[in-house]
């Protein structure tokens, strides 16, 4: 670093809201729409790894293999397909976030008591509608907190896609290196963490609303 | 109504749940399934669902072999309790119980309206409609339970130990009230529990299960007491089956004596000059107020002056059973059960050498059918068993008097229910 460069210019940050409010909308598609992706993905695979439970080894080892590839070979190998394109940063961070929701949704159905499936099939719901209208809804907070899991890891991912120029906050991060200038490097970090807290408190929020009847139940809910 | 037909269940792993059951159950009766644990009572209920598929036989409904109508159909003319009632934990009560309704595409308004009425009918208040399960206790989530089983007026209900999992106090009640509420609504009920007091409380048929899933005995209750088909049986329903047996022996035909009663306003003097130990003190109406010790007198004055011992408990000649009567003889002071008419007033005493005496007399009517219990096969109403017979649990109050004189009494080794 310079010589007398303080660590944040205050009149930088002034100079510049507008460019970072884009970049930080650019930094939430680019971190939320896979925990989407991830969703739309892990629940019929979750449904499916509870239903016949011996797929589920299988699917777990393999999400789990994809999460341990560095995000940069990742990016490398979807570049030959998709370009330096923001497709490139997202399947990748959609194929990070099977790993901690394929669980989720299987433990969440599995949270499901015995009693009330019986039940439930008992009333002549069918399984197609048992699955929809009973275990779904009560297997949602187990679900939420494995979104809230991704979420947060995803936010925090995005930035590395700057590499491939696609990182949304994470320009900034890269600028700031290379210009030897912290304060774009600090001001990019902390946007980054507030997002993923903001994210995490509106999901918190988001479960309390969609569940009133999970109060008072703890961790089993 | 429903009936099986030889009907086998073997599981995968090589148990045998059920073994060669035929049956046929009343319609608008309430049939027990009872015997230890493990001897396939969920598994035979769960076959009039189609929840469980028999490996052998036939189960039909109504003259219609169940396997002509689709699972799901089948199931929303059937309610179903469970032991943890099972309520859906995202839904309001009042959603819960307008599921079956919502199921058969009744439309919201209507549902709810109708849920509504169910929660009434088991005595819920209107406020708890917005509820959800956790924040009801759980004898209120079996009412719930129950209410949601009648959502579409199924004719009829299956239930699977649908009392154990609560605590004695308010399973009396639920029992109680569930008796009440069939009284109105005459559903064909098959009824599963591991209690054989139980059992002889809520069935007007029990069929007793050993272990192996083989029908050891179907009959009446009064019958099952006077006739155990084996030793497997007569080991089940108890030792004290024959204190039990006067359950269903009316109170209304036992011979009782005047006995030493006074009206209150009479004075010491009188009441010494009966020359019992014990005199009965009444009021102005003839009802009981207590007992008197001839020992205890005091020189002058009148009954009115002196200290009573508590009468115990009287027994009513309307809706009381003999062991009842019974029961009030053994637990009075001067060792004189009270009985009483349908105004409270004293109609009589005796004790229970005259108690046990005149019930060994009317015993000839109730072990009367000399034909040993058939096992398997079309039970005989209760009626048929004879004009002296009473559902031992008719009503709240009654109930409340077998719990006692259970509570006095001995449990059942066998039954895994010790639970009074
Ligand atoms: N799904 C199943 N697979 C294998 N065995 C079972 C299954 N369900 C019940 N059983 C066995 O069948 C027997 C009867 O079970 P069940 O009908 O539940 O008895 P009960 O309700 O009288 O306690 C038991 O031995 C039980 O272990
Ligand atoms: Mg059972």
């Amino acid at each position: 670093m310079r010589d007398g460069e303080p660590l944040i210019r205050w009149v930088w940050i002034g100079d510049h809201v507008g460019e970072l409010a884009h970049y930080t909308g650019v930094h939430l598609r680019l971190g939320l729409l896979p925990v989407l992706f991830g969703l739309i993905i892990s629940v019929p695979l979750g449904i499916l790894c509870h239903r016949w439970r011996w797929i589920y080894p299988p699917t777990l080892t393999a999400a789990n293999v994809l999460y341990s590839v560095p995000s940069l070979a990742l990016f490398m190998i979807f570049v030959r397909y998709t370009g330096l394109t923001e497709r490139t940063v997202m399947i990748p961070l959609t194929l990070y976030t099977l790993s901690v929701l394929i669980p989720n949704v299987v433990d969440g159905l599995a949270s499901v008591p015995d009693p009330v499936r019986q039940a439930a099939t008992a009333m002549g719901f069918s399984t197609v509608r048992r699955v929809i209208q009973v275990e779904l809804p009560i297997a949602v907070p187990v679900v939420v907190a494995g979104v809230r899991v991704a979420a947060v890891s995803s936010i925090s991912l995005v930035a590395v896609g700057q590499l491939i120029g696609q990182g949304g906050l994470g320009y900034y991060i890269i600028r700031g290196l290379q210009l030897d200038f912290p304060t774009p490097i600090i001001t990019a970090t902390v946007l980054i963490m507030l997002l993923a807290l903001v994210t995490d408190a509106l999901l918190v929020l988001a479960q309390r609303l969609l569940t009133p009847w999970a109060r008072g139940k703890g961790a089993k809910a | 109504m429903i009936r099986f037909d030889a009907v086998s269940k073997n599981y995968p792993n090589g148990t045998t749940a059920v073994d060669g059951l035929s049956l046929e159950l009343a319609e608008g009766g309430i049939t027990v399934l009872v015997g230890p644990s493990g001897c396939g009572k969920t598994t035979t209920l769960r076959m009039v669902n189609r929840m469980v598929e028999p490996t052998a036989g036939t189960v039909s409904l109504r003259g219609q072999d169940i396997r002509e109508v689709a699972a799901p159909e089948l199931r929303r003319g059937i309610g179903y309790v469970i032991q943890h009632a099972g309520l859906f934990p995202h839904r309001t009560i009042l959603d819960n119980v307008a599921t079956v309704p919502l199921l058969l595409g009744w439309g919201k308004k209507k549902a709810r309206a109708r849920a509504a009425e169910l929660l009434e009918l088991v005595g819920l208040p209107a406020t708890m409609a917005k509820r959800y399960p956790y924040q009801l206790s759980g004898g209120q989530q079996q009412r719930v339970g129950v209410a949601r089983a009648l959502g579409a007026d199924p004719p009829v209900l299956l239930m699977d130990e649908p009392f154990s999992a609560v605590d004695p106090i308010v399973r009396g009640e639920l029992q109680a009230e569930f008796l009440r509420l069939q009284k109105e609504l005459h559903k064909t009920i098959v009824f599963v529990t591991h209690d054989i007091d139980e059992a002889i409380k809520l069935g007007d048929n029990i069929a007793v299960f050993r272990t192996g899933g083989k029908l050891a005995q179907f009959d009446t209750p009064e019958r099952l007491l006077a006739h155990p088909a084996d030793d497997f049986v007569a080991d089940f329903v108890g030792q004290d089956r024959g204190i039990r047996r006067l359950s269903f022996v009316q109170a209304a035909g036992l011979p009782l004596r005047e006995g030493p009663a006074l009206p209150v306003t009479a004075s010491v003097a009188e009441a010494r000059a009966l020359d019992e130990p014990w005199v009965l003190v009444v009021d102005d109406a003839r009802r009981p107020l207590g007992w008197a010790e001839a020992a205890g007198l005091a020189d002058a004055g009148t009954l009115a002056d002196i200290p009573l011992a508590p009468l115990g408990h009287t027994f009513s000649l309307v809706g009381d059973s003999a062991r009842a009567a019974l029961d009030a003889a053994l637990l009075s002071p001067s060792r004189l059960a009270v009985g009483v008419d349908a105004q409270g007033a004293v109609a009589g005493v005796a004790d229970a050498y005259e108690l046990s005496a005149a019930i060994a007399g009317t015993g000839g009517s109730l072990g009367a059918a000399p034909e040993a219990a058939g096992v398997a096969g079309v039970a005989e109403t209760a009626e048929a068993a004879g004009p002296q017979l009473v559902k031992g649990a008719a009503d709240p109050a009654d109930a409340e008097d077998a719990e006692d004189a259970d509570g006095s009494g001995s449990n059942t080794g066998k039954t895994g229910g010790g639970d009074r």
